[in-house]
């Protein structure tokens, strides 16, 4: 039970991170939206690991979420500098030139 | 999987779920930064408790490096980081609430109803070991691809977040003398 149990938890987290990032005005806020449901894929993956695929390839999906966060945070704080430097703007509102 | 262990992921779990609903509650923005890191920190124990040390160490020590950045960029780019007035930077929070709860029923029921395959009883004894020989094996692939990604965020992120490249200063041809700056340097300026 506890293999569903940290399932759970792991949807929890995505589900959280995912309100978060489709409800947050602020990039940044947007960016700990999505670091949560990467956290949540980590719980997944690393529940999938010792339940179900002892494997180092199991261990590699780890590897690759963590990757994942990092690269997420350095270029979200690139963009939000870019933005904010040029246009002072750290709002999603304030930057929907694009939108139809 | 002891007694013990069970307690410390329960606590965890339920820890880094709070945590998480506290990130889009607060009012502080550095309130907010910690509560992230608390439900991330609480994330790497549960891979600890799990059977992997390295990569649960590795993910806190990252965490609390990228939330004390996180910190300085939610200061110093959002109003109100003291959170001494209540504030709400939210948009469609209903459509978001919809989405993320069948998000959440849809995850849910999937794990209450596939029927999961029997459980391996056999681990390594040395994860760290088999993580390594995986990634200088067989997935030798996915970490030289991995690295490259790094790399080029690292490129990607040192133009973006620069301010004046050479390009600024000397023109596109990088033949521009003097160099176009906003202040002249040297004698006499």
């Amino acid at each position: 039970m506890t293999f569903e149990l940290l399932l759970f938890l792991a949807a929890g987290l995505f589900s959280i991170g995912l309100f978060g990032a489709l409800s947050q005005q602020s990039i940044v806020m947007i960016m700990m939206g999505i670091e949560l449901m990467i956290g949540g894929i980590i719980v997944a993956a690393a529940d999938f690991w010792h339940f179900l695929a002892p494997t180092g390839s199991g261990q590699v999906v780890i590897v690759a979420a963590v990757v994942a966060m990092a690269v997420e945070m350095a270029m979200g704080f690139a963009v939000t500098t870019a933005i904010y430097r040029a246009r002072q703007v750290d709002m999603t509102d304030m930057a929907e030139d694009l939108k139809g | 999987m002891g007694t013990t262990a069970a307690v410390l992921l329960w606590t965890l779990g339920v820890l880094a779920l709070a945590c998480g609903v506290l990130v889009f509650t607060l009012n502080s923005m550095a309130r907010v930064t910690f509560a992230l890191l608390a439900s991330l920190v609480c994330v790497g124990g549960v891979v600890t408790v799990l059977g992997l040390p390295y990569l649960g160490v590795v993910i806190v020590l990252m965490m609390a490096m990228e939330m004390v950045i996180m910190a300085v960029f939610m200061i110093a780019y959002m109003m109100n980081p003291a959170g001494l007035t209540p504030m709400s930077m939210l948009h469609n929070k209903r459509g978001a609430l919809a989405i993320s709860g069948v998000v959440f029923a849809a995850l849910t029921s999937a794990v209450f109803v596939v029927p999961w395959p029997d459980r391996p009883r056999l681990r390594s004894k040395d994860t760290t070991v088999q993580v390594g020989m995986s990634l200088m094996g067989d997935q030798m692939l996915t970490m030289v691809t991995l690295g490259f990604v790094l790399l080029a965020t690292m490129v990607g992120a040192t133009v973006l977040a620069t301010n004046r490249g050479r390009y600024d200063r000397f023109g596109d041809d990088l033949d521009q003398r003097p160099a176009r700056d906003p202040a002249g340097g040297g004698v006499g300026r």
